[in-house]
């Protein structure tokens, strides 16, 4: 019996001990006050080209940019890139694993109650993403009998098949990319989500003249940029940074090498836009 | 019949041998026609898959160091977290199902008959959403757990199974001896029954790493950056689907294959040595559905072969 | 428990199940028939046919699932354009997504099915063929009318796992869209995490509900199978 209870109590030890040493493993260093120089950890997405994506080891997109200017204008010497999911954005910022997210985060009420945002830096809109020589889907309206495709876990299909199109087929998968992949193969006839993030793939190499974006939002998607809950001072210094690049036409610069070449065209009397107050 | 499988054909004559030729050649043919059909399909150029801007990446160190690599240390670091965890667990689940305690069995035999049902990708899930919002596990480790957790609840169940039908294959005499030299039952178990039937169950428990890999690709749902997840990152980058399935394929046949000759080598060094029970013979590598079921008809039910 | 009621209102979860056990009947169906071919070529004395078997078998078991389903899905469907469903018909997305699964899943798992199979045939006894041969039986006369209904009642105990494995493998095809509870349980808890228990235990018994009278009925079948040798 002792034996056993030794064996017992290493196991349950062993595995005890395991979880804690999981869950420490992450590093809570993300960077010290603005102002102070040094490093900080900022997160993004890796895999939407035009917005943020890793190219080996270097990182592109317009989301990518901005978190790039801000950073510098508040004094941060050395970036760090993290990739934040959409699932794990709040987590990430509750427990200081990131200072700041840009990625294609939009400001909703729901998720102002778990962290603050500064910005707006982007108003984007759900649209539709099809084949360049594609002329009868001109608007969500137009999809009855066509095949949608969105990903998982998203309410941007649902909110067509509900709103506009009871008639339409949905295809989901897990990432834009295989919606894209299905769609430039003929397989699926529309993708639908924010104006953005389709303008950024059809502005892939591998797609180039392919694709094209229908140009008709039907939605506003604000991003902002999210922030641990309460942090107003970080929030007030953002959007200080962000009024700046919109003044200084960097930011302008930044959305013609990254959105811009895809040929998306958004609202000027909406975009830059300028930041909330911060509370 | 499992000493030689040409038991159940004749020798061919000159006769049987031109026709199985034949056949042989039909049956070449066959195939080369439906690779023929894929390759064409894939160069094709409204896919052009096989052009070099698709295949090129791959003699990159770049991608290498950026994405395959770092992907297959993910990969291997929840197969590795997860196969220690679930030997340890599954040993002690495993001498749980086998106490005197009714209590104690019950619960163990409960625990396993659940958590071995249930889909490895929903455990997944579970834990994952469970760590976001109940544990608040850190962002950066929380994929890492959702996968050791969906991997190790399951396996353990497997092993503790394997442990179960390997104590129950020892011959009846070990138990006996224990006993007649003053062991109490659980003294018998641990220092008599259980060494044994480890030591019978290795080449089972190396191929259940194969399980473990193949079952940590699942972890791409819960975005932890294994293998396969990394190539999706790198045909995102790159616009080469097709091409990175495919090379993503070739490097885990060959791990798992590696694997399993190991647990073949094992199985053969064991069988050859004196000690030991015998494993059942198997042929590519010991599936431990199949070794279970061959070293203990009678304890059938065991294990899987995920 | 109202929040459960709507919930359960909005999503339909039995429909989800009734989805896994249409993927399980057809995919077993399927791996059933490969398998057992896979197991007649890697035993045939036409050489090239015995290193094809094992070449499937080695290549297929080596294979995450997932891989397999993405190869079919992104392969073969989106690539390579064959539909297995009218492209024009208006479920055209749900048959094509659910047909390509079953074949991913068909072909998985009749690598499982072969091995077990194997096994089987090395319970029956070396006298069996040699009678067979002895009266004439060509190879094929003599696998399928005397040994393979043998080695059947051999391999039900391997087979039975692998039904299970199926049955829950079919989760996977969470990952290309096909409406099963896998994929219904991720998109339940992304937006009602505060039923994550609720939500996590109705899925896991619908399993455990699938599975354990599989696993019982198979254990029952091959101990009444079973042959004293």
């Amino acid at each position: 019996m002792r034996s056993s209870k030794r064996i017992l109590a290493i196991g349950a030890g062993l595995l005890l001990a395991a979880l804690p040493l999981a869950a420490c493993g992450g590093d809570s260093d993300t960077g010290g006050e603005p102002g102070s120089g040094g490093k900080v950890v900022i997160g993004i997405k890796y895999d939407q080209p035009g917005l943020g994506l890793k190219e080996g080891d270097d990182y592109t997109g317009f989301d990518v940019e901005v978190a790039k200017y801000v950073a510098k204008d508040l004094g941060y010497t050395d970036v760090e890139f993290k990739e934040s999911p959409s699932a794990q954005r709040e987590t990430l910022l509750q427990s200081d694993q990131v200072k700041m997210i840009f990625a294609t985060y939009s400001i909703t009420d729901d998720r102002a109650q778990k962290v603050s945002f500064a910005g707006p830096y982007l108003i984007a809109g759900q649209d539709l993403l099809v084949k360049a020589d594609n002329t009868d889907i001109t608007g969500p309206d137009s999809l009855n009998g066509k095949k949608l495709c969105s990903v998982t876990g998203s309410t941007s299909a649902k909110k067509i098949k509900d709103n506009y199109a009871s008639g339409v087929q949905l295809q989901e998968f897990d990432t834009y990319s295989k919606c894209v992949e299905a769609l430039n193969a003929g397989q699926i006839d529309a993708v639908t989500t924010d104006n953005v993030i389709l303008a950024g793939f059809a502005a892939q190499p591998q797609y180039q003249g392919k694709l094209k974006v229908v140009g008709k939002p039907f939605s506003e998607e604000r991003y902002g940029v999210g922030i641990k809950k309460g942090d107003t001072d970080l929030c007030g210094k953002i959007n200080a940074a962000l009024e700046k690049m919109e003044a200084d036409g960097a930011w302008q610069k930044a959305f013609d090498d990254t959105l811009g070449a895809s040929g998306l065209k958004v609202d000027p009397a909406i975009n830059p836009p300028k930041p909330d107050a911060c509370t | 019949m499992s000493a030689e499988t040409d038991v159940l054909f004749d020798a061919p004559g000159p006769k049987a041998l031109v026709r199985h030729r034949i056949i042989a050649v039909l049956g070449v043919l066959l195939l080369l026609t439906l690779l023929f059909f894929v390759i064409k399909g894939l160069a094709n150029p409204a896919n052009d898959q096989l052009t070099a801007d698709k295949w090129s990446p791959f003699i990159q160190w770049s991608t290498w160091q950026n994405y395959l690599i770092p992907g297959l240390i993910g990969t291997l670091t929840a197969a590795a977290i997860s196969v220690v965890l679930a030997i340890i667990a599954g040993i002690l689940l495993g001498l749980g199902r086998l106490s005197d305690l009714t209590a104690v069995r019950a619960v163990c035999g409960v625990f396993v008959e659940f958590f071995r049902a249930i889909p490895v990708l929903m455990m997944m899930f579970f834990a994952y959403f469970f760590g976001i919002f109940v544990l608040k596990i850190p962002g950066d480790v929380l994929p890492l757990f959702a996968a050791v957790v969906g991997l190790t609840f399951y396996n353990s169940c497997v092993i503790a199974e394997l442990v179960r039908s390997g104590v129950h294959s020892l011959p009846r005499g070990q138990r006996e001896a224990g006993y007649a030299i003053g062991l109490t039952s659980n003294q018998t178990l641990t220092a008599v029954l259980l060494p044994q039937a480890i030591t019978s169950m290795l080449p089972s428990i190396v191929s259940q790493l194969v399980v473990i890999l193949k079952d940590s690709a699942l972890a791409y749902a819960v975005t932890y950056l294994e293998l396969l997840r990394q190539g999706t990152n790198l045909a995102v980058y790159r616009g080469n689907l097709i091409p990175t399935l495919i090379v993503l394929a070739v490097i885990y046949i060959i791990i798992n294959w590696a694997l399993t000759r190991l647990a073949r080598a094992l199985e053969g060094r064991m069988r050859h040595g004196k000690r030991g029970i015998r494993p059942g013979p198997t042929d590519v590598g010991p599936d431990p559905a199949l070794a279970v079921q061959e070293e203990d008809e009678k304890q059938a039910a065991a294990s899987s072969d995920r | 428990m109202d929040a459960l009621r709507t919930l359960l209102e909005e999503y339909n979860v039995l429909a989800a199940f009734w989805m896994t056990i249409k993927l399980t009947f057809f995919g077993a169906i399927g791996a059933f028939i490969i398998g057992t071919v896979i197991a007649i070529m890697r035993v045939s004395p036409v050489k090239v046919f015995q290193t094809f078997g094992l070449a499937y078998v080695t290549l297929v078991r080596n294979t995450p699932l997932t891989l397999l389903v993405f190869f079919a899905a992104f392969g073969l469907a989106i690539t390579l354009q064959i539909n297995l469903a009218p492209p024009d018909s208006p479920t055209f997305i749900v048959d094509n997504n659910f047909r390509w699964g079953v074949v991913a899943l068909a072909v998985y798992h009749a690598a499982f099915v072969a091995e077990a199979i194997r096994s089987g045939i090395n319970t029956v006894p070396l006298g069996q063929a040699e009678a067979a041969r002895a009266i004439g039986l060509p190879f094929l006369p003599t696998v399928t009318t005397i040994v393979l209904p043998q080695a059947f009642r051999g391999a039900i105990a391997p087979l039975g796992n692998t039904l299970i494995a199926l049955t829950k493998n079919t989760t996977v095809l969470a990952t290309i869209g096909v409406a099963e509870p896998a994929l219904m349980m991720r998109n339940m808890l992304e937006f009602n995490i505060s039923l994550l228990y609720a939500i996590f235990f109705i899925m896991a018994a619908g399993f455990v509900i699938l599975t354990l009278p599989t696993g019982l009925f198979f254990t029952w079948w091959s101990r009444k199978l079973a042959v004293q040798r």
